[in-house]
């Protein structure tokens, strides 16, 4: 489509033009304050924080607090810093996210090109699922990981990820899906091929741009999930937000806001760096998990 | 009639016709295990005398009773009318007013809408830690101030038990005020440019345009915001815990809190689990006529 047919009609003076961006560079301001200020003051001594001024640049810029936080800092009992976290939560995040997008390409395609009764019934079942407060759910799974001898451990958190995660990757494909043209799933069905075959050779190959929504998505979600990690993971086993809550909140010695702070930006560095690279498909994500179709 | 590889293509057949329900049953097993039977189970226990671990003694609605009679699960449930409510308001309020911003064909938009974006790809807890800190009247935003001569200020709200419930706000503004930008953006540009035109054309004002024939055709998208949001914020449970921990004493409680803590750290899983239903039955509230809507229209 050409840029001119989206823009909107509406024209203006040059005098509201002016106060439009002034809005605008305030509110930009407000949106990178906090995390600004955060990434600043990461790089000081921890004096120059308590003692000065939170604005200011540092005047002895320092990594220590990056390496403390990553290798050295006391998280809960053992002074690992956070580094096994941050692995164990990539070694959670990453098979929840490919198991939960491979099966919900199969139901998206299995929903949209071979109709049968109940489809929308069991679809809605699922869809529901997105939006259930997990609260519901914690004390009956904290029994099944208890008796799959899988509690605290990090597959005990990937099965979890990736039950929750089904819904919402089945509505991804299901409504890009709904749009790719059956009579091509028709006519390959004609000419003799299979189920898998269709979905290989003919759903696959231009599902791209969707597969990326689901796996940024999927990743964002896991990898920022609290709830979960803080009741189904133990001490070592623990994802990054549980570690850096541990580390933020933890009432003994000096607060060492300067490591927590790089911490913090450690924990948000993964999903930062996917919403950079493709801030696009994240943006579809989104319109995609709030209109449904 | 009825060769060997007749029956053999026969089998295929019906093996293509079963396939795609054989395909999507192992998922819909894990969601009626998983989901629909682990709320049955939670609902079950609700009504039982569980404490440290399921039992299952029955004792009516005995859970429901003493919930409602717990001081800390009201200051939840207030918590949770002052929390939803402004953020709902103020994140639609914001949303909205940077959407048609943004859409004034404004120079540098693909530099400012990331920059709004950018919180909803950060996690709760570090949103809290950053926002903890900026707050702290010892080192933040107050001490700032005072730094740069404005002795008389005071901002603070997160160690004031009346007003800490408002950092919460204003934290979870900033995280999901962007989002709903997005939402009302991708609103507007999917409005006919002709009507606008021709309304122009028989002299209608900005603010008539807006008013009369813009904001109308984004009701879907206040709709989705106002569904997206609600459940958001009756699910908050990580902010709460980054920020504030529930306090000054409890005083920021949320029902996402009150549950964890009643039933993981307290000992009563009966009342905790009556209070995971209450939280299920105000979303289905709100969520089952919506995508009763949504996919009946589709149909």
């Amino acid at each position: 489509m050409a840029a001119a047919s989206t823009e909107t009609a509406i024209r203006s003076s040059n005098v509201t033009r002016v106060f439009i961006y002034l809005v605008l560079l305030l509110f930009a301001l407000f949106y990178l304050l906090p995390f600004g200020i955060m990434l600043v003051n990461s790089l000081k001594p921890l004096s120059e924080i308590t003692g000065g001024n939170m604005i200011a640049l540092p005047r002895d810029w320092t990594i220590a607090p990056w390496l403390s936080a990553w290798s050295t800092a006391q998280i809960g009992v053992e002074p690992t810093g956070l580094r096994p976290y941050f692995i164990n939560s990539i070694v959670m995040a990453v098979p929840a996210v490919v198991l939960s997008t491979v099966v919900g390409a199969l139901n998206g395609y299995v929903l949209t090109k071979w109709h049968f009764r109940g489809a929308t019934i069991i679809f809605g079942l699922l869809l529901f699922s997105c939006f259930i407060p997990f609260q519901i759910v914690l004390i009956p799974m904290a029994r099944i990981l208890g008796l799959l001898d899988i509690a605290g451990t990090t597959t005990g958190l990937i099965l979890v990820h990736f039950v929750y995660g089904i819904g919402f990757t089945t509505l991804y494909f299901r409504n890009y899906y709904a749009a790719f043209p059956t009579e091509l799933v028709r006519a390959a069905q004609i000419d003799g091929a299979g189920f898998f075959q269709i979905f290989w050779r003919i759903m696959l190959p231009s599902s791209g741009p969707i597969i990326a929504v689901s796996f940024i998505w999927q990743f964002t979600n896991i990898w920022n999930d609290f709830l979960f990690g803080a009741s189904f993971a133990s001490g070592g086993g623990a994802p990054m937000t549980v570690a850096l809550n541990n580390l933020v909140n933890s009432s003994t010695g000096v607060r060492e806001y300067n490591v927590h702070f790089a911490g913090a930006i450690m924990a948000a560095a993964p999903t930062l760096l996917v919403y950079i690279v493709a801030g696009r498909y994240f943006v579809r994500g989104l319109m995609a998990g709030s209109v449904k179709g | 009639m009825a060769t060997t590889t007749d029956t053999g293509a026969d089998f295929r057949t019906r093996l293509q016709e079963w396939l795609p329900k054989l395909v999507l049953s192992p998922s819909l097993a894990i969601m009626l295990v998983f989901v629909y039977g682990f709320i049955a189970f939670t609902i079950y226990l609700s009504f039982t005398d569980s404490r440290m671990l399921p039992s299952f003694g029955w004792v009516g609605w005995d859970n429901y009773d003493r919930l409602f009679r717990v001081r800390e699960w009201n200051v939840a449930l207030t918590n949770l009318a002052i929390f939803a409510s402004l953020y709902i308001v103020i994140c639609t309020l914001i949303g909205l007013t940077l959407a048609i911003l943004l859409d004034q064909k404004i120079r540098g938009e693909g530099v400012l809408r990331p920059i709004f974006l950018y919180p909803m790809a950060l996690s709760f807890i570090v949103t809290g830690t950053a926002w903890k800190w900026f707050l702290d009247p010892a080192i933040g935003l107050e001490n700032t101030m005072h730094l740069w001569g404005w002795e008389s200020f005071t901002f603070n709200w997160i160690k004031d038990r009346e007003m800490a419930i408002y950092t919460i706000v204003i934290a979870a503004v900033w995280q999901s005020s962007g989002f709903v930008m997005a939402m009302f953006l991708a609103g507007l540009r999917g409005i006919d440019n002709e009507i606008l035109k021709a309304a122009q054309m028989d002299g209608a004002s900005n603010f008539q345009l807006y008013r009369r024939i813009i904001l109308p055709q984004l009701r879907p998208a206040f709709l989705s915001a106002f569904v997206i949001l609600s459940h958001l914020a009756i699910k908050s449970y990580d902010l709460v815990i980054a920020l504030t921990g529930g306090g000054p004493g409890n005083a920021t409680a949320l029902p996402a809190t009150f549950m964890y803590s009643y039933t993981f750290t307290r000992n009563q899983m009966g009342i905790g689990a009556a209070s995971a239903v209450i939280m299920l039955m105000t979303i289905a509230a709100i969520m089952v006529p919506y995508l009763y809507a949504e996919l009946r229209e589709k149909k």
